[in-house]
């Protein structure tokens, strides 16, 4: 894949965020309303500077006219995008380079979700019938396929495999508990972990990301206007998506311990950003945790740890909040929640504090105060093992020489 | 060569309610045994496909030019059931499909039309049944559920027909209003009064037509849901006991439209050359047929028992049998369980399925030509060389399987939780992800063998949705 990206160009110069959660007093313009007012008010705009906006969201409405009419828009382009579980960092990649083609100034990328409004667990509903041959399987199924095929591939016991999921939900619920907007903000021990009632093959209800509801936003402008709006803009560095093919689920040579997406989406984004060791030059990555063994798959995926030995780094605490390199300091899906459409731009909210030294202290990582480290990585996964939709993007607090 | 039956195919259930099971849970005394019971995925189409699949997987079987079916359990009215039967088994096109369904005496009539149809091309006649009754009742501790298929050609037939004979009156004895979930009977000795002398009457004419003494006969079999009638039968007629084929009511109970051919599937597998069989069925009256095995029979049993068809008398005693009543009252609909917190199941819709037919109901994958690639589903661009409409579709209803990674959803929306979810690679090629049944969860691991089975997913909206699961095989040693 050849990719030029548009690195250093356009800039993130204001947020929004909501808490996530099961929100029973908020319905989707609430949230959409709450995270786009927040947004501008962080980029010290109103609403006139917007040019253009992208909407991210999978199921809670179509059209642009699902932001434009509880914003009351003034006549101005609002494109409804969907990628799965990937939507809402679709939303910002096309917004990014809808300035970075020169056709806006400030656009808006906004992503919601409201999931809990339909009474039922888990997700639901985003394939069509048709001919009724498509398998019922649940998400937390077709990810748990990864675990029997990872500890086939590398020889790991089924019971440390146990340890290391868990200690994956330990680790994120641990980092969620300090995070005021998080949907779970309580450390779990590791008992109550492995204690959970299963879900699928060898998840329990803490292996699985929370089902909830939020809505976020980001404003990206071109990066020489960035400083006009504030003193430290987040650059983008680089952006990649990759479809695949599907070949996963009906082709023999896939044995389920990789997302081949991801690997490619991460290359091509590491080539865009001048990323060599993401390991040592990132100060952070905010990954699809959708499912513990997804967040272990990845490590390796994005290149974090090598092949077959990221279970050993997670137990290690390597990505630890305060360990080597970061791994979802926010508390990730697992812990922030997962409303669809916004967990893509949730990722870069967590990037806009850290990288920037607007955390709270009692969660700010060192990594960037005192490592010195300048970028950040989000990853955003759709779809599941062997049939996804990956984004890997690179974002940093520093214009590359 | 003689026209008439060239073989035929059985297909029992992989569940058994233990009648010892009802017993307890209404603390009454229960008898002993078994009967089938169709899982929560199956009916009368699916387990007639499977009992097709049993006979037309035999080498040289004859592709059959029409089907006929016959069930008093239908899955659908108005629409033709047998057309179900026909997909799933991938039948030509050209083919005719038939049902014959309401009463249980339907089905003598189907075997009849099939071997006459049979005369001319290759026929297949498949009998299902799924046998029940309000809990605690004798229907449901004694009926069984399952299908038997026979494939009647113009040459190389088993047996031919030297007499028959039948006899029928109008009388209540055991009825069912279209609905009802079980049939209603009469007092039993009435019923026994009425059909007895009706069964002696055509078994007589039958045989003086056959020209064969009852004495004579070298096996007798007699079926009919009514149990007092057909016991006295067995002892009355003039056939020695030990010329009386048993029945299998003990092990799997009364399949009701099948078990005649059950009985007679069964009789084929142990019948020698040049032996007389009467059958005779005890249903609104009677039917009376009296055989000759054939020089063919030999060649059949020997073709049977090297393809390694299990015989009705391994079959019967196949079987799990760790079958909670409850969870049987439930997948009957007689017991309503907490459904999962998940979204009711669609109907599929129509014009998909018609454009999917061949995927649906068939399980037909492509094969790329160019390079070979097995896809399933089918696909119109190769995965492997891109080529793009270079496909021919291949059927992998019979193709083995290897279970490449697993999982035991206890979220997904399923009639009977948890769903087994299962990553399967071909024999020869090709990967499929779907569910399994028919399954210990426990006993699954990465390498479990699997054979394909037709299957009915769900119902929904009055649409039943037919769709493919994997099983796990029971005939394969390791490696």
């Amino acid at each position: 894949m050849t990719s030029t990206g548009i690195r250093d160009r356009v800039a993130i110069v204001g947020m929004g965020c909501t808490p996530f959660g099961e929100l029973w007093d908020q319905g989707v313009n609430d949230l959409l309303t709450d995270a786009v007012v927040e947004c501008v008010g962080s980029a010290g705009v109103t609403m006139d500077a917007i040019d253009a906006f992208w909407l991210g969201t999978l199921g809670s409405g179509s059209s642009g006219l699902t932001l434009s009419r509880p914003l009351k828009i003034d006549y101005k382009p609002v494109t409804r995008v969907e990628n799965f579980c990937a939507t809402g960092s679709e939303a910002f990649r096309n917004a990014c380079y809808a300035v970075a083609s020169g056709a806006y100034e400030m656009v808006m990328a906004v992503g919601v979700e409201k999931l809990k409004d339909s009474g039922y667990s888990g997700l639901t509903g985003i394939h069509k019938v048709g001919d009724g041959t498509n398998a019922q399987i649940s998400s937390p199924a077709a990810f748990s396929f990864l675990v029997p095929a990872y500890c086939h591939k590398y020889g790991v016991d089924p019971e440390e495999m146990g340890a290391v999921l868990n200690r994956i939900a330990w680790k994120n619920h641990r980092n969620g508990a300090v995070n005021p907007r998080a949907q779970y903000r309580k450390e779990v021990s590791l008992e109550k972990i492995a204690a959970s009632p299963r879900v699928a093959g060898q998840l329990g209800v803490f292996d699985c990301s929370g089902v909830s509801d939020g809505a976020a936003a980001a404003i990206i402008c071109r990066a020489e206007d960035a400083h006009r709006y504030t003193d430290s803009p987040l650059y983008v560095k680089g952006l990649s998506l990759v479809a695949g093919p599907a070949a996963g689920v009906i082709d023999p040579e896939y044995d389920y311990t990789s997302f081949e997406e991801v690997v490619r989406s991460a290359d091509d984004a590491y080539a865009q950003a001048g990323i060599t060791d993401p390991r040592a030059q990132l100060a952070m990555a905010e990954v699809h945790d959708c499912f513990t063994p997804t967040e272990l798959v990845l490590m390796e995926d994005l290149g974090f740890a090598d092949r077959g030995t990221a279970w050993k780094e997670e137990l290690a605490g390597t990505f630890d909040r305060d360990g080597e390199l970061p791994v979802n300091p926010d508390g990730g899906l697992k812990s922030f929640g997962h409303p669809i459409g916004a967990t893509g731009l949730r990722m870069l909210f967590e990037c806009w504090l850290q990288l920037r030294g607007q955390a709270p202290p009692e969660r700010q990582i060192a990594t960037v105060t005192e490592g010195g480290r300048t970028l950040g990585l989000t990853h955003n996964l759709g779809g599941g093992p062997g049939e996804c939709v990956s984004f890997v993007g690179v974002v940093g607090t520093e214009l590359s020489d | 060569m003689v026209a008439g039956i060239v073989s035929w195919g059985v297909y029992l259930p992989y569940w058994r309610l233990e009648r010892r099971a009802i017993g307890a849970a209404f603390g009454t005394a229960s008898g002993r045994g078994g009967r089938a019971v169709a899982s929560y995925d199956e009916d009368t189409s699916s387990m007639a496909v499977e009992a097709g699949r049993r006979v037309l997987g035999l080498p040289d079987a004859p592709e059959p030019e029409s089907l006929y079916f016959s069930t008093p359990a239908p899955a659908y009215l108005d629409k033709t059931n047998a057309a179900t039967v026909h997909a799933g088994l991938g039948l030509s096109p050209d083919a005719g499909a038939y049902d014959l369904c309401g009463s249980v005496r339907s089905a003598w009539a189907t075997l009849d039309l099939a071997a006459l149809a049979g005369a001319r091309a290759p026929a297949l006649a498949v009998l299902a049944d799924l046998r029940t009754g309000l809990p605690g009742s004798v229907d449901e501790s004694q009926g069984g559920d399952g299908a038997v298929a026979f494939l009647f050609g113009p040459e190389g037939g088993v047996a031919e027909v030297i007499g028959r004979a039948s006899a029928t009156d109008e009388f209540l004895e055991r009825w069912r209003v279209p609905g009802e979930t079980g049939s209603r009977q009469w007092e039993d000795r009435f019923g026994e009064e009425a059909l007895a002398p009706l069964a002696r009457s055509a078994f007589d004419r039958a045989l003086a037509r056959a020209g064969v003494a009852a004495a004579d006969l070298d096996h007798l079999i007699v079926t009919g849901l009514h149990a007092r009638a057909v016991a006295s039968l067995k002892k009355s007629l003039g056939v020695a006991a030990d010329r009386v084929v048993p029945d299998h009511a003990a092990t799997v109970g009364n399949l009701g439209a099948a078990d005649a051919g059950l009985a007679l599937a069964d009789c084929l597998e142990r019948a020698s050359v040049g032996q007389t069989v009467a059958v005779v069925e005890v249903a609104d009256g009677a039917d009376v047929v009296v055989l000759r095995t054939t020089e063919a029979l030999a060649g059949v049993q020997a073709v049977r028992h090297r393809a390694g068809a299990r015989p009705v008398a391994d079959l019967v005693t196949d079987g799990r049998a760790d079958l909670g009543y409850p969870v049987f009252l439930s997948w009957r609909g007689m017991l309503l369980r907490e459904p999962p917190r998940r979204p009711d199941p669609e109907r599929p819709d129509a014009p998909a399925s018609l454009r999917t037919e061949g995927w649906k109901f068939g399980f037909n994958a492509s094969r790329c030509q160019v390079c070979g690639f097995r896809h399933l589903p089918p696909t119109r661009v190769c995965l492997s060389c891109q080529s793009v409409d270079q496909m021919v579709p291949e059927r992998m209803a019979d193709v083995r399987g290897t279970v490449a990674t697993y999982t035991i959803d206890h979220l997904a929306y399923s009639l009977s939780p948890p769903m087994v979810g299962a990553v399967i690679d071909f024999d020869g090629g090709g990967r499929y992800r779907g569910e399994m049944t028919d399954v210990d969860p426990d006993a699954v691991a990465v390498g479990t063998r699997v054979e394909m089975t037709f299957r009915r997913l769900y119902s929904a909206q009055g649409v039943h949705n037919y769709f493919w699961k994997a099983r796990p095989v029971t005939d394969e040693g390791d490696g």
